[in-house]
């Protein structure tokens, strides 16, 4: 038994290995379109890492997490544009930020005993609470938009987070390399197993001397953190910022759309979840563009019918099945 | 409950309600006085929307996220019936409501009946996916351009001394009071209507005495959906409509009820009201566009300080 | 010595009397067991000293300690562990997964909670179930998984509500068997509620009977079991006299 799970692992981490390899060597073959297809799969499958931990891990329903990257992102840019800030010093403002909100929300929601579907809402009132508040933030542009100089072709400024796409596929590439690995390393600790404790039965969690209100902050905590990098990211790669956009509900469902897809709980599905997405969905606009029709709404009815696909039929995500089918062994949640 | 946090969240409470008094008071009376009262007339047709939800809620015990979506595709059915055949909302309210309650009964039946057993979050996902269709659907179909049913009547008004209020704001939300007052009738008085509470108060009684239960949650799926129905027909005439208000009605009606008693009948039309005059307030008091914002600010401080709502009973 | 001492404990629920001013001592190293009808507030007594809500009046002491007040998670980091009458298995997790929860209360990281976990559960029999979900376990076993995850916390007393319930008559004397060895090999201290007599007779050195939310008798088994006013509440009920 014990070498049948040790041969599961070592199969999965070599795979994992050959994954992070092709993703290492991809841009030396891949075209443009390609690579802004990848440098989103990567940006979903980081910030559903993120979600997934309070989520999938701490069972904590959060629909607001655009809050998140809407402060890291008007955080940093703001500190960039207005004084010049480096967005490697920009990114602990964004943090900072992002973990203030966190802790309060969290703070009131967990001391005052609110959960489920009512902390979902929660979540939903702060998010659109600032995004009315950023409409009339004139400092960052108000509901006008918030705009990043961008420089000239060609120049790769690292240390400003200003140059080609390859740049930010590499950037994508480590944050959400590390977001697994984070996540990979939290599950297996005394944190990732009070958070399952936690998702499964918060009452019996707390007979056995866990301390609920901690852990359920600690996850609110990591998640709005790691959520603000994803916010720095989204800032210096795309150049804009609207309240509308950033800080929207639309927003914060396709984030979580990956993981919940991908398998809720699990290390693999947010990857999962974000490839299948965003290929799925950027292959539809493919097929509609090469018949010449363009419909507004068509690739959102696409995820909304996946969504209801996945939730209906798989209710577990894909990654559990998917796992047995591969030989990575009996994938239980949270495994 | 922290005692301490308490007294900060009353604190900042009162200081907001006081600048509000105070940017009203500043505000002419007549003025001040239309405003109060096309406020308390939407807030009716908001507490017609939320009666849907809350009904839903407490029968079914399943969160309507897809309310707001179908409230849209409701004034889209009047915007799209008085466009073609000239169909006076007020008149297409009967058949809309019907094909809703159909609609309502069948994604009961067929989509979410399997779920009511299901994890909370679970359900949340499915209907998060049926909203998500709905809205899209109909950017698809019609576009993000805002359309609008503008009858001729639309700009009379009643005039009663200083006050001027729009015809159309006062024949809605006659409807919508009749509409609710019909359905409290429907809960007190007929069997059907006494079956369903039932099968809310106490479900295993419910299936014990042999109610068939499943059927008795898609007719009350299909009762908040007419109602959401018969409320968008009537929003129609107020407001124009984008695909993009579904969402936003969605969280509106969430607000209501929350603020009102998540499953009390009364609790949402009062908060329909009491939602509809905070924003007619805050709309004149600072900038329309902020308006949501106290509503949301509200949702918070009774989500905290009250959570089974105004009027709501208290849990367990 | 006294490890557990319960004083004048009450709390009413909307003006019923759940439990009223019940005393009662539960000496390091006993066996203890708690009877009573249904709906004599046994389990509310648990909640009570498990601290899943604040008493009315009274005291709790664990040792010098006073502990009323204190929530669920300080009570069991304090030195009590308890079992729910209606279990709460992780469903999703491992059994051993579960056993672990328990375990890294009383362990630095999770390698030594896993070698606790493993040995607690060749204890209560369950090592073989422990790469299962535990949704997968039978209603007997979730039950000794309770325990078992209980027992992994390390506590100096352990509350156990109701786990013989539904267990075959050698089963029970299986589980009989091993809290006696648990008792005897390392002096945990157990207050139990019990429906089933078999085991409280073999199992209790004294036994505290609840009726109405009130202690009534207290004493050694074979005195209780002759009390004539136990015979009385007991009339006609359920108990296996």
């Amino acid at each position: 038994m014990a070498t049948g799970a040790g041969r599961q692992t070592a199969r999965a981490a070599l795979a994992l290995g050959g994954l992070f390899v092709v993703l290492l060597v991809l841009p030396a073959f891949a075209n443009p379109y390609v690579l802004s297809a990848a440098i989103l799969v990567l940006y979903f499958a980081y910030v559903g890492q993120a979600w997934n931990l309070m989520m999938g891990f701490a069972g904590q329903l959060s629909l607001g997490h655009s809050l998140y990257v809407g402060l890291g992102a008007y955080a940093s840019a703001a500190l960039f544009v207005h004084y010049g800030i480096s967005p490697w010093i920009g990114l602990v403002a964004a943090v900072a930020v992002s973990l203030a909100a966190g802790a309060v929300i969290g703070f009131l929601a967990f001391r005052f005993g609110i959960g489920g579907v009512y902390f979902a809402l929660l979540t939903i009132a702060f998010a659109e609470f600032t995004r009315i508040g950023f409409d009339h933030f004139d400092w960052v542009g108000g509901s006008g938009g918030f705009f990043l100089p961008v420089k000239e072709h060609g120049v790769t400024d690292l240390a400003n987070l200003r140059g080609p796409p390859v740049m930010f596929y590499y950037i994508a590439l480590a944050m959400a390399a590390g977001a697994f690995l984070a996540a990979w390393r939290l599950r297996a600790s005394r944190i990732g197993y009070y958070w399952l404790a936690i998702r499964e039965n918060e009452d019996a969690a707390q007979a056995l001397g866990i301390n609920t209100f901690r852990y359920k902050m600690l996850a609110i905590l990591f998640s709005s953190a790691m959520t603000a990098l994803a916010g720095v990211f989204f800032a210096f790669y795309y150049n804009n910022l609207f309240p509308e956009q950033i800080f929207s509900m639309a927003r914060s469902i396709e984030i979580i759309l990956g993981p919940i897809i991908g398998g809720l709980g699990t290390l693999f599905g947010p990857v999962l979840g974000a490839f299948v997405l965003t290929f799925l969905g950027d292959g539809l606009t493919e097929v509609t563009d090469a018949f010449g029709i363009q419909i507004p709404g068509l690739k959102q009815v696409f995820y909304g019918v996946a969504l209801l696909v996945v939730v209906v039929f798989v209710p577990n995500g894909i990654w559990p099945a998917l796992a047995r089918r591969l030989g990575f062994g009996p994938a239980k949640k949270g495994e | 409950m922290p005692a301490k946090t308490l007294a900060t969240l009353a604190g900042i409470a009162a200081a907001l309600v006081a600048l509000y008094v105070w940017r009203l008071a500043a505000l002419p009376g007549a003025l001040l006085g239309n405003v109060v009262v096309a406020g308390v007339l939407t807030g009716l047709i908001y507490g017609l929307m939320a009666l849907g939800l809350s009904v839903i809620f407490g029968v079914v015990r399943v969160v309507n996220f897809a309310h707001g979506e179908m409230m849209t595709i409701a004034m889209y059915a009047a915007v799209l019936l008085f466009g073609a055949f000239r169909l006076d909302p007020f008149l297409a309210l009967a058949p809309v409501a019907v094909a809703f309650f159909a609609f309502g009964y069948a994604l009961q039946a067929g989509l979410i009946n399997p779920f009511v057993e299901r994890p909370e979050h679970s359900q949340f996902m499915l209907l998060v996916a049926v909203a998500i269709i709905m809205v899209n659907g109909l950017l698809m179909g019609f576009g993000p351009d805002a359309r609008s049913a503008q009858v001729d009547y639309a700009l009379d008004s009643f005039e009663v001394g200083p006050l001027v209020v729009d015809k159309v704001r006062v024949y809605a939300a006659s409807v919508a009071v009749l509409l609710a007052a019909g359905l409290f009738a429907f809960f007190r008085l007929t069997a059907t209507g006494r079956a369903i509470r039932a099968c809310a108060d106490n479900l295993l009684g419910a299936k014990v005495v042999g109610l068939d239960v499943k059927r008795y949650y898609a007719l009350t799926f299909g009762i908040g959906a007419a109602l959401v129905g018969a409320a968008g027909v009537l929003q129609a005439m107020l407001v124009d409509v984008t695909p993009a208000l579904g969402p936003v009605y969605t969280l509106l009606a969430f607000v209501i009820v929350i603020v009102g008693g998540l499953g009390s009948m009364g609790g949402a039309l009062a908060g329909g009201v009491l939602i509809g005059l905070s924003e007619a307030l805050a709309g004149v008091a600072f900038t329309p566009s902020a308006k949501s914002m106290f509503s949301f600010a509200l949702l918070i401080l009774v989500l905290l300080l009250r959570p089974q709502g105004l009027l709501g009973k208290k849990a367990g | 010595m006294a490890l557990l001492e319960v004083r004048d404990l009450g709390k009413s629920f909307r003006g019923l009397r759940a439990v009223h001013a019940v005393s009662f001592d539960v000496d390091e190293g006993a066996i203890v067991a708690m009877i009573g009808p249904n709906g004599a507030g046994k389990t509310t007594c648990f909640n009570l000293i498990a601290g899943v809500f604040p008493a009315d009046s009274g005291e709790v002491r664990l040792g010098a300690r006073r502990i009323d007040g204190l929530r669920p998670d300080q009570v069991c980091r304090a030195g009590i562990a308890r079992t729910f009458q209606v279990v709460k298995p992780f469903p999703q997790l491992t059994v051993e997964e579960n056993v672990i929860v328990g375990a890294l209360k009383a362990t630095p990281g999770v390698a030594q909670a896993r070698r606790e976990a493993m040995r607690v559960l060749a204890l209560l029999h369950l090592d073989g179930k422990a790469a299962e979900p535990a949704a997968s376990l039978t209603l007997p076993e979730r039950k000794r998984l309770e325990v078992a995850r209980a027992m992994a916390t390390r506590p100096r007393l352990l509350l156990l509500d109701e786990v013989m319930a539904g267990l075959r008559p050698t089963e029970v004397d299986e589980m009989v068997g091993v809290f006696r060895r648990i008792n005897a090999e390392t002096g945990l201290t157990i207050l139990l509620i019990e429906h089933v007599m078999r085991a409280v007779m073999a199992l209790a050195a004294r036994i505290v009977v609840l009726h109405h939310g009130e202690k009534i008798c207290e004493g050694a088994p074979e005195d209780v079991v002759k009390d004539p006013q136990v015979l009385e509440c007991y009339l006609g009920a359920e108990a296996e006299l």
